[in-house]
């Protein structure tokens, strides 16, 4: 039988499994269009913007740990995509994009609606691809499945112009496997390092477990857990790493880095022996690096060797799944006799004493990290909550406490402000029968907003939790430490009515000025089940994110709540934004 | 420190915007690169110059074996091995240069390809050093223009790469 291109196309999507697919049509892309609409089995979803596509197949992989699939079409389509991949890339999310292209004979001209997708995606993707011919289309999409969702995952794109999608040719039977002599990622870590780590844990005198999104993204929980409690360690949690570990638990002592607690910062600038588990210290971990863990020693378990030893060097190394990894430490630890910690414990536990994330209330105005602490409680910590970027942001990640991985779904390497709407339609129609909430500000909503009309059309009901302060806050907050309060373009004027906007979308619009009504309207909104429901909470716009480590400084070097005279303006480094 | 990297690499259109767009992406610096096929058409070798600390060079190495189309890659710089660079340089002497380009090119076992009545074109190879010392004998206003290909390597002995 004889099949057109876009035909092929599909027809090797359906055999990956692709069950959704995310975008936006165009004509480059109007053959395989055709060729969608002729099936039953994959869904395809129209989003209002080719960002919002690439976002929602982002936060559908983030949360069921499919690959997410995005379809664009040339020129403006890719190019609007290509924020959406970065923040994939970013995150090592399994993602892949396909994208049309002009014909063949037409590429180079700059043709209609031509861009060089392949160059303008390369430096950030894991891998791209242009198709040349028809008989390339199956064992590309297969390898790019598999780079996509193998080794550290990754977006991948596919560029495939418009002639290849109409030339025919004989279907052939999709491959199996893929093997590649240029691409074979670690699994295995060598028995030798997990020895030595394994002795080198056993004789730490103040250990601590640093869990970054590897232990998400590569479905370690289990063995983390199993891990953390066999030795009875400290454990915190990056941004991206959040619910691996249970937040609630005795053992973690919260999330660590710019924002995190003082507990978890002073405990790694203290430590001995700093064991990272698939994360990778990035510079809102580390502060200032000159300073960073003056007396640990640093075990490394990275997938991705290029990791290792690039901020911080490592004094073991070990290169394979943390899954893997661990499961290998715990069999080597499972009898070994471990040093007694308990002073480390009792140390750490005068940190937990300064209790970092206290706040004052006012009367009158409500306090953002109240509205997470309230949506916390009547979500009973079990939704799905995604977010955007800002304040709002680290208050969701500080105050929701994650008892499992892949319920806390955010931008955290890239910060892509617009990430939480279509991320959160994404988990919806991932995960349909879960709560999902978009805690937002009304900076960050409104840079993806016309996704609200895709989620009415596909019904995705989600709980968008907006945190209304009426400015940039994390750059008001930046401004009112380090630049004298020159507060140059964080106001927000001429907001729009958040109320009726959702409502002309066709959705539930909620507005809370009083804290007494928050609760209510937080359980409100969770009651309409098939409603996505926007609750725009006029929240404290003067409001700052605590604990934070200053540009430049080091984890002891926090600036806390409430003592904001702490702040001096000459040891901030300003390159170091 | 200079390093001398050999990678061996799918022979594919963009491959070589790969390998470029890496170092430019991660602020390597690229002091040469030269690349052509191997005895094996459907694979390239490209010998890369760079500069950097030992934690720089294992940056690039880790880096270049990231990208998916990269085979393997290989410090030259770490074991024996042997380089060269080849030059084509057209000179015209001036009265400063008073030697015998004859006994000079001799001296550098280079050879002369090409002669006008005003101009001598002369190829060279070797060390990247042997080639400056070349150059560095003439009077620089002599030296009209210079094509050099950049490093390329091997390594020494039965060792492949
Ligand atoms: C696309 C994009 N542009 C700019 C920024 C820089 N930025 C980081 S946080 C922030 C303010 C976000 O404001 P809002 O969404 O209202 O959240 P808040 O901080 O007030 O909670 C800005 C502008 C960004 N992260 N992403
Ligand atoms: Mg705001």
């Amino acid at each position: 039988m004889k099949l057109n291109g876009a035909e092929i196309l599909i027809d090797c999507l359906q055999k990956e499994g692709v069950e959704h697919i995310f975008g936006y049509p165009g004509g480059a892309t109007l053959h395989i269009y055709d060729a969608l609409e002729a099936q039953e089995e994959i869904i395809h979803v129209l989003v209002r913007h080719e960002q919002g596509a690439a976002h929602a197949a982002d936060g559908y992989a983030r949360t069921n740990g499919k690959p997410g699939v995005v379809l664009v079409t040339s020129g403006p389509g890719i190019t609007n995509a290509v924020t959406g991949i970065a923040t994939a890339n970013m995150d090592s999310i399994p993602m892949v994009v396909i994208s049309g292209q002009v014909p063949s004979p037409l590429i180079g001209n700059d043709a209609f609606q031509e861009v060089d997708a392949v160059g303008i995606t390369r430096s950030c993707v894991k891998h791209n691809f242009l198709i040349k011919d028809i008989s390339e289309v199956a064992i590309t999409v297969k390898k790019a499945f598999h780079i996509a969702t193998t080794g550290r995952p990754g977006p991948v794109v596919i560029d495939i112009p418009k002639d290849v999608t109409i030339n025919q040719m004989e279907l052939e039977e999709y491959p199996e496997t893929v093997k590649m002599r240029s691409y074979k990622p670690t699994t295995k870590a060598s028995n030798r390092q997990i020895k030595k780590a394994s002795e080198l844990i056993a004789n730490s005198q103040r250990p601590i477990l640093y869990s970054g999104g590897g232990s998400v993204i590569g479905n370690a929980s289990k063995e983390l857990r199993e891990f953390t409690r066999l030795l009875g360690f400290p454990i915190t949690q990056t941004l991206m790493g959040l619910g691996a570990y249970p937040g609630t638990d005795e053992l973690s002592i919260g999330m660590l880095g710019m924002h995190g607690t003082y507990e978890a910062n002073m405990a790694m600038h203290d430590s001995d022996c700093v064991v990272a588990i698939g994360a990778r210290f990035d510079d809102r971990i580390t502060g200032n690096l000159a300073k960073f863990c003056p007396s640990a020693k640093f075990i490394h378990i990275d997938i991705d060797p290029s990791q290792i030893s690039k901020n911080v060097v490592a004094d073991i190394p070990i290169v394979g799944q943390t899954k893997q990894v661990l499961q290998a430490l715990i069999e080597e630890l499972k009898d070994e006799k471990l040093e007694d910690i308990s002073k480390w414990w009792s140390q750490i536990n005068t940190w937990r004493e300064v209790d970092s994330l206290a706040y004052k209330k006012k009367p009158g105005v409500i306090k953002p990290q109240t509205v997470i602490e309230i949506l916390y409680e009547v979500t009973k910590g079990e939704a799905i909550v995604t977010s955007d970027v800002g304040q709002h942001q680290m208050w969701a990640a500080q105050y929701y406490l994650f008892d499992e991985p892949r319920r806390w779904i955010n931008s955290g390497g890239l910060g892509t402000m617009g990430f939480g709407l279509p991320a959160a339609m994404g988990a919806k129609i991932a995960m349909p029968d879960k709560d999902v909430v978009c805690v937002t500000g009304e900076g960050s909503i409104q840079m993806m907003l016309q996704e609200l009309s895709t989620m009415l059309q596909y019904k995705t009901p989600v709980k968008i939790v907006n945190l209304n302060n009426r400015y940039l806050g994390m750059v008001r907050q930046w401004q009112e430490f380090f630049y004298e309060k020159r507060y140059a373009m964080s106001y927000m004027d001429a907001l729009p009515d958040f109320v009726k906007l959702a409502e002309s979308y066709g959705h539930v619009g909620i507005l809370v000025e009083k804290e007494a009504d928050l609760k209510p309207a937080l359980i409100e909104s969770l009651k309409q089940k098939d409603r996505t429901v926007f609750v725009d909470i006029i929240t404290d716009p003067n409001e700052n994110v605590f604990p934070m480590i200053p540009a430049g400084g080091a984890h002891c070097d926090m600036l806390l709540a409430g003592r904001d005279d702490m702040v001096s303006k000459d040891e901030t480094d300003f390159n170091a934004v | 420190m200079r390093h001398i990297i050999s990678v061996v690499l799918e022979n594919e259109t963009g491959a070589l915007s790969r390998v470029s767009g890496l170092f430019s992406q991660r602020g390597f610096n690229i002091e040469s690169l030269t690349v052509a096929q191997t005895n094996d058409p459907s694979l390239s070798r490209m010998t890369i110059v760079s500069t950097g600390d030992d934690r720089v060079l294992e940056q690039i190495v880790k880096q270049l074996n990231k990208l998916i189309e990269v085979v393997k890659v290989s410090d030259l710089t770490s074991q024996d091995h042997i380089e060269r660079d080849l030059m084509l340089v057209k000179i015209s002497p001036t009265k400063k240069d008073n030697f015998d380009l004859k006994q000079l090119v001799d001296v550098f076992s280079c050879k002369i390809v090409d002669v006008t009545d005003s101009t001598y074109t002369i190829e060279i190879s070797g060390k990247t050093k042997k080639i400056n010392a070349f150059l560095d004998a003439f009077d620089p206003t002599s030296i009209l223009e210079v094509s050099r290909t950049g490093v390329t390597g091997i390594s020494r002995g039965k060792k492949l790469i």
